[in-house]
């Protein structure tokens, strides 16, 4: 499934990202999935929220620096070497990863990963049914 | 239209001798009204009877800011209190303010100069003038204000600031003229493109900014932005304020109200006379101030002077834009670095915005130079890799520009300060250390 994934520019320094929690607080948007890359001036946060959408737009709003990006959302079992799988049957086809965040529960493991070509991405992991569609149920993240 | 083409047309041979004549009476007056130049013209040798052409000139002493500073605040009035009609004082960029005085001529004479300045730029008695310089202290808000009603035209003294009143009143009036500082201009075009405003709905058609240096780069990005011709206006309060000199619509330089100020321009160490053409330190002397006449003042501004014809059929002296003052000059492991070079390198770069701080630190004996910069909203990207690659690539133009290693850092839009007056691009903390 490929999913919208806010990205906001934040400068490392306490609170901002307080700041941050807060509008989505006030809109009541929830987060479902989070990732932050640092470095020592600013942070990339990515995340996935219930109401893209009205997310960005009021963010903006509060000036601060979002922009959406594709990336994948998959549910696959969690078992040792189906992430290999997935890695070997792209690579394979020439797929590149740039970052991939997730976490494993109850026996299934929920991975979001930006790739080079998604909708490719995702038809390799539709043909060998390694793709679950249970789990993301928030269709406003549906492209 | 030329506002005053006796003057500003003038024969250049006939310009020498009025330059001439005023100056021996200016020479004359600070000699018998002004302690400080009778004893740096006793100590020279020199009697007012010395000086009889404009060239002359080049005998006279020197005046500095710190001269200013030394005689605050009254010390170089030339007439008395009870002539004085107006006060200003310098914004104070860089050290204690000094002040300034006016008689009553002095301000008549500064409005017809910001009359010319205004002429110059295309503008006339139709016009409607947003005055968005600071009003008060600083020489900006008033001077454009007296200047712009002198020639008629109808004027919106807002004052700096306020930015969304700014546009409000610029949508409303149909205001046509702007004037203020480069970096508020700058500043005015990110919110109306952010505000999704078309510039062209807009009346405005004529830009008049300056008190600050800025590159022909940001000149380019203001004039896209608010759809726009952006001129640049210099001026000094020790001088007069704005209006010294101004640019006009053959932008070959700003011509110099040179029957009023006499420019020249020197070797800022050896304050030897540099040609037409070569770059220095412009230095002015008043040839018609009253209140406080300036012999030779040190502006610290670094240009060069033209005197060929122009096209605009003027023929007084042009100044080019001030490359930067020698003030703002960072010396930095030996090698000069002026923030202007900084702006240029990332108006070309079309990731950066033209926003941005730099920072001089020393570390045990090594200086370092920090760069901070905001990123077009645009560019920023969801990978730390192509944020980094985008790093280096804007460090390598800057480095192969300065000729030092720079340290650039990649701040958050929209977090570097923005200012209503003059911009504040440099933070040297060696200075700090050393107090």
């Amino acid at each position: 499934m490929i999913a919208k994934q806010l990205t906001v520019f934040l400068q490392n320094e306490p609170g901002r990202l307080e700041e941050l929690t807060r509008v989505l607080e006030q809109e009541k948007i929830n987060i479902s999935a989070l990732s932050i890359a640092e470095t020592e001036e600013y942070g990339i946060v990515r995340m996935i929220v219930s109401h893209p959408e009205q997310a960005e737009e009021k963010l903006k709003e509060e000036h601060f620096s979002v922009k959406t990006t594709q990336v994948i959302g998959v549910e696959v079992p969690d078992e040792p070497g189906t992430l290999h799988h997935i890695l070997k049957l792209w690579a394979e086809k020439g797929i590149n990863v740039e970052y991939m965040y997730g976490y494993s529960n109850c026996g299934a493991a929920r991975l979001i990963m930006k790739v080079s070509d998604p909708e490719k991405a995702t038809e390799i992991l539709a043909s060998e049914n390694l793709w679950s569609t249970v789990g993301w149920n928030a269709k406003d993240c549906i492209m | 239209m030329i506002w005053n083409e006796p003057k500003e047309c003038m024969h250049r041979e006939e310009m020498a001798h009025l330059q001439g004549k005023r100056l021996r009476a200016t020479v004359e007056k600070v000699y018998q009204n002004v302690p400080f130049y009778r004893k740096k013209m006793q100590e020279l040798g020199l009697e007012p009877g010395d000086i009889r052409t404009i060239q002359d000139i080049q005998f006279l002493p020197f005046t500095t800011k710190q001269d200013l500073r030394d005689n605050y605040p009254y010390g170089l009035m030339a007439v008395p209190s009870s002539e004085l009609v107006r006060l200003h004082a310098s914004s104070g960029t860089t050290g204690k303010p000094t002040v300034v005085g006016y008689t009553r001529k002095d301000i008549e004479m500064f409005a017809e100069n910001v009359a010319r300045s205004i002429c110059c730029t295309g503008g006339g008695k139709d016009d409607v003038v947003q005055v968005a310089y600071g009003y008060g202290l600083f020489t900006g808000g008033l001077g454009l204000h007296y200047g712009a009603e002198k020639i008629g035209a109808a004027v919106v003294p807002i004052s700096g600031g306020n930015t969304a009143k700014q546009l409000t009143l610029l949508q409303d009036f149909g205001s046509t003229i702007l004037a203020c500082t480069p970096s508020y201009a700058m500043h005015l075009a990110e919110v109306l493109e952010e505000k999704k405003i078309d510039p062209r709905s807009l009346c405005l058609r004529i830009g008049i900014f300056g008190a600050e240096p800025w590159s022909t780069e940001m000149k380019d990005k203001i004039e896209r932005g608010l759809g726009i011709k952006a001129y640049d206006i210099y001026g000094l309060s020790e001088i007069m304020g704005p209006g010294v000199s101004c640019g006009c619509e053959e932008e070959k330089g700003l011509h110099v109200a040179e029957d009023h100020f006499y420019p020249e321009i020197v070797d800022p160490d050896t304050l030897k006379p540099m040609k037409y053409g070569e770059t220095g330190e412009l230095v002015f002397t008043h040839l018609t101030k009253e209140a406080m006449p300036l012999l030779r003042y040190r502006t610290r501004d670094l240009t060069s002077l033209e005197n060929s014809a122009c096209d605009c059929g003027r023929t007084n002296v042009r100044m080019n834009r001030v490359k930067g003052r020698s003030d703002d000059m960072l010396i930095i492991r030996g090698v000069n670095v002026f923030p202007s070079q900084v702006e240029s390198v990332l108006l070309n770069i079309p990731e950066t915005k033209p926003h941005y701080l730099l920072v001089v630190e020393r570390r045990g004996t090594m200086d370092t130079l920090e760069i901070k910069v905001e990123i077009d909203e645009n560019y920023l990207s969801d990978e730390i890799n192509q944020m980094n690659v985008l790093r280096n690539r804007i460090c390598h133009e800057v480095e192969s520009v300065l000729g030092i290693s720079v340290k650039l850092t990649i701040v958050e839009p929209k977090t570097l300060e923005r200012t209503e007056g003059k911009a504040k691009r440099v933070l040297d903390l060696r200075k700090e250390e050393e107090k």
